[in-house]
């Protein structure tokens, strides 16, 4: 597949299709892996990489790359297919200025669930079907790569590409997905018990804004908790109710919005499962307005987004169970 | 040089609670440890690196500094300053204790910032030896030795037990309160021996720093590469804010609606604004804060402070940059390594 991929890129770039190329770039290690944008033969022969560890969704680079000049290729895989839908029917990007290239993908594997069974010192790495080999400086280990999968992969939502103008590898299917039981285990906490739960991890929480910043739906030209005039800027959360503020805020303005990409629970550096607070929102959309799933059509109206007559309107205080 | 058994350290560390507020690296539900205080109950973690560096206890994420309350036409000042407990430190690791010191070159110097000195004084560390470092450990390049840790007590895990040796006055007063069973060195001496040969496997145990430093500054700023190299930085700010080095904060007033709250808080070069002023933002886009966070450690630190790097090589920014962009690629790739 990535010797595939390579010579599309390399194809496209020669013809003077496309002025450069989105993808992923070889790390230090066997799995850090860099987005970047490779306008050149020689740098993709020597950087260009698709592999277990391509987890970084490209999508949100293109509203920077597609204000360029000239036409850029990006490679996306099914998921980030929905966010590149997304940001289309925003407006973010240009799509006469975008070549995508669908790429098949089979679950991408997270380095963390690995490091906790095999511990620090990994220096080798490789993937065989259903196994993994690891080596590290103190041992060797083979485990599943099922275990290894990141959480969203395991509960994958699509294999199939909603956007491309080219597609390698085979297309998938919408999937059948489990990615809202753990949701209804939290709805079935008692109030209490689901305060204790949020509290517990969003006191974790430094404010780093990875969450945010990698987010495509986060695409704000300048989010109000950086603008100085909003009188909501805040850099540190201070208090628990900032804590809490500032992830109730950034939940509601991406729900309808946010596609369940996952990239936000993917880079928390406190593994706080920010993917539980956006599904409890799709989960509801899905029962107060239908069946939705954003960047699924880029010409669809977000179901917050307009208005139907027979729109409910659901309310904590009225709706008590 | 003292021990205490695996069996006997909860009655160690109660002793030690009954003076001091006793923190200890512990596993959370998500894995990853963080420095939480000690309570029955509570095990110390062998985790290398607490995902929040040590630095938490001297530079807090934020801090409340004066309000200011409205009555009539005066204003009622108040000096928000916390007292601090005397408080110990137990499992610092060898390349955040060297973050101390680092801090201490900015906080420390004139003027002194009295908010770090009194935690500074008031803290006692005791590090403790690493014995199976990470793929993405590179103290060693700074000079670090993770087998004989700084602190003001040494500890290294054993077989059954925890070894301790006083390092500075401090710590020394200390061990002699707790008056515990003398022993000799011989299960340390091996494992320092041992934990060395895997230092000289680390892949970036020995990176070449000869091209950074203080007199390197124009060739390095005018470099071409970090148009590259910060090209998908998401100016997140997640290694600021892991990095035990990381040292700028901003004071921010925030209006209670009958006064105001002055309050220090973590800033990060990656963000937009930045050492905002009046006429704006001296560094306009992505490329030139990405530059100034590892200018900082390679070239402007060691400017102020007679060649000291910056950096201590613990790793948190490699493990935790969502796009996996860190200072060991940064150095590489000036470097033309990469
Ligand atoms: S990425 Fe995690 S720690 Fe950072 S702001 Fe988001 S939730 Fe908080
Ligand atoms: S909120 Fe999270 S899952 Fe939703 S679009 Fe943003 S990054 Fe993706
Ligand atoms: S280097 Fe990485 S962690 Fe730092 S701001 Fe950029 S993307 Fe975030
Ligand atoms: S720059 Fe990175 S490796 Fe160096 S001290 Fe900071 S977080 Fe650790
Ligand atoms: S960087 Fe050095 S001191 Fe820090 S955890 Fe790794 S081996 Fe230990």
């Amino acid at each position: 597949m990535q010797e595939v991929m390579k010579n599309k890129a390399k194809e496209l770039l020669a013809s003077g299709e496309v002025r450069a190329v989105i993808g992923w770039k070889k790390g230090e290690f066997c799995y850090d892996i860099t987005p970047a944008v490779f306008t050149n033969a020689e740098e993709i022969d020597n950087g260009f990489i698709y592999d277990d560890f391509c987890g970084a969704n490209l999508s949100k680079y293109l509203i920077k790359e597609a204000h360029k000049d000239g036409k850029v290729l990006v490679f996306l895989k099914p998921c980030d297919t929905y966010s590149f839908n997304q940001l289309l029917s925003e407006h973010r990007i240009n799509r006469e200025k975008v070549y995508v290239v669908g790429v098949s993908c089979d679950g991408k594997v997270d380095i963390e669930k690995i490091k906790r069974t095999v511990g620090d010192g990994i220096i080798a790495l490789s993937s065989d079907g259903d196994k993994i080999s690891v080596e590290t400086l103190y041992d060797k280990y083979e485990i599943n790569r099922a275990d290894a999968l990141a959480e969203r992969c395991v509960n994958c939502k699509s294999k199939k590409h909603v956007a491309y103008d080219e597609l390698l590898g085979d297309e998938g299917e919408v999937l059948d997905s489990k990615r809202f039981d753990e949701v209804e285990m939290i709805e079935n906490m008692t109030a209490d018990e689901r305060f204790e739960f949020w509290r517990n991890e969003l006191s974790r929480c430094i404010r780093c804004n990875a969450c945010r910043n990698v987010c495509p739906a986060c695409s704000c030209e300048k989010c109000i908790f950086d603008n100085d005039n909003s009188g909501y800027v805040n850099k540190a959360p201070v208090t628990s109710f900032e804590e809490n503020m500032f992830h109730i805020i950034r939940a509601f303005h991406v729900a309808g919005r946010c596609t369940d990409c996952g990239e936000c629970s993917r880079v928390c550096p406190q593994g706080i499962p920010l993917h539980l607070l956006n599904r409890k929102f799709i989960k509801d959309i899905n029962t107060l307005y239908g069946d939705y799933q954003a960047g699924e059509d880029p010409e669809a109206r977000g179901p917050l987004t307009s208005y139907t007559e027979k729109d409910p309107e659901p309310s904590v205080v009225t709706d008590k169970e | 040089m003292v021990k205490i058994s695996f069996e006997k350290l909860n009655s160690l560390f109660e002793k030690i609670s009954e003076k001091y507020d006793l923190f200890v690296p512990t596993k959370k539900n998500d894995g990853q440890s963080y420095f939480e205080k000690w309570e029955q109950g509570k095990t110390v973690s062998d985790d290398l690196n607490t995902v929040r560096s040590a630095k938490d206890f001297f530079f807090p994420q934020h801090e409340d500094i004066v309000s200011f309350k409205l009555d009539g036409k005066n204003i009622e000042i108040t000096d928000e300053r916390r007292e601090v407990r005397p408080f110990v430190m137990f499992g610092v690791r060898a390349c955040d204790v060297r973050s101390f010191s680092i801090l201490d070159k900015v906080f420390l110097s004139e003027p002194v910032d009295t908010f770090y000195k009194a935690k500074r004084e008031k803290g006692i560390v005791i590090s403790l030896a690493c014995q199976k470092p990470s793929e993405t450990c590179f103290c060693t390049t700074f000079g670090i030795d993770p087998t004989e840790p700084e602190g003001d007590i040494r500890a290294w895990k054993g077989n059954d037990c925890y070894y301790l040796e006083g390092v500075t006055e401090k710590g020394n007063a200390l061990l002699s309160e707790l008056s515990l069973e003398e022993c000799d060195r011989t299960e340390v001496d091996a494992q320092i021996e041992n934990t060395k040969k895997i230092l000289d496997r680390l892949p970036l145990g020995k990176l070449d720093t000869d091209s950074f430093g203080g007199d390197k500054l124009k060739e390095l700023f005018d470099s071409e590469k970090w148009a590259s190299l910060s090209e998908s930085c998401l100016g997140c700010g997640t290694c600021t804010f892991v990095c035990p080095t990381c040292q700028c904060y901003d004071i921010k007033d925030f209006e209670t609606g009958h006064g105001v709250k002055r309050y220090r808080c973590w800033d990060s070069c990656m963000y937009s604004d930045f050492t905002k002023m009046a006429h704006g933002n001296p560094r306009l886009t992505q490329l030139e804060r990405f530059r100034q966070r590892f200018m900082h450690k390679l070239v402007y630190f060691p400017a102020n402070n007679s060649g000291e790097f910056g950096c201590v090589g613990c790793g948190r920014c490699l493990n935790k940059c969502p796009i996996s962009m860190n200072i060991v690629k940064v150095m590489k790739t000036l470097k033309g390594e990469n």
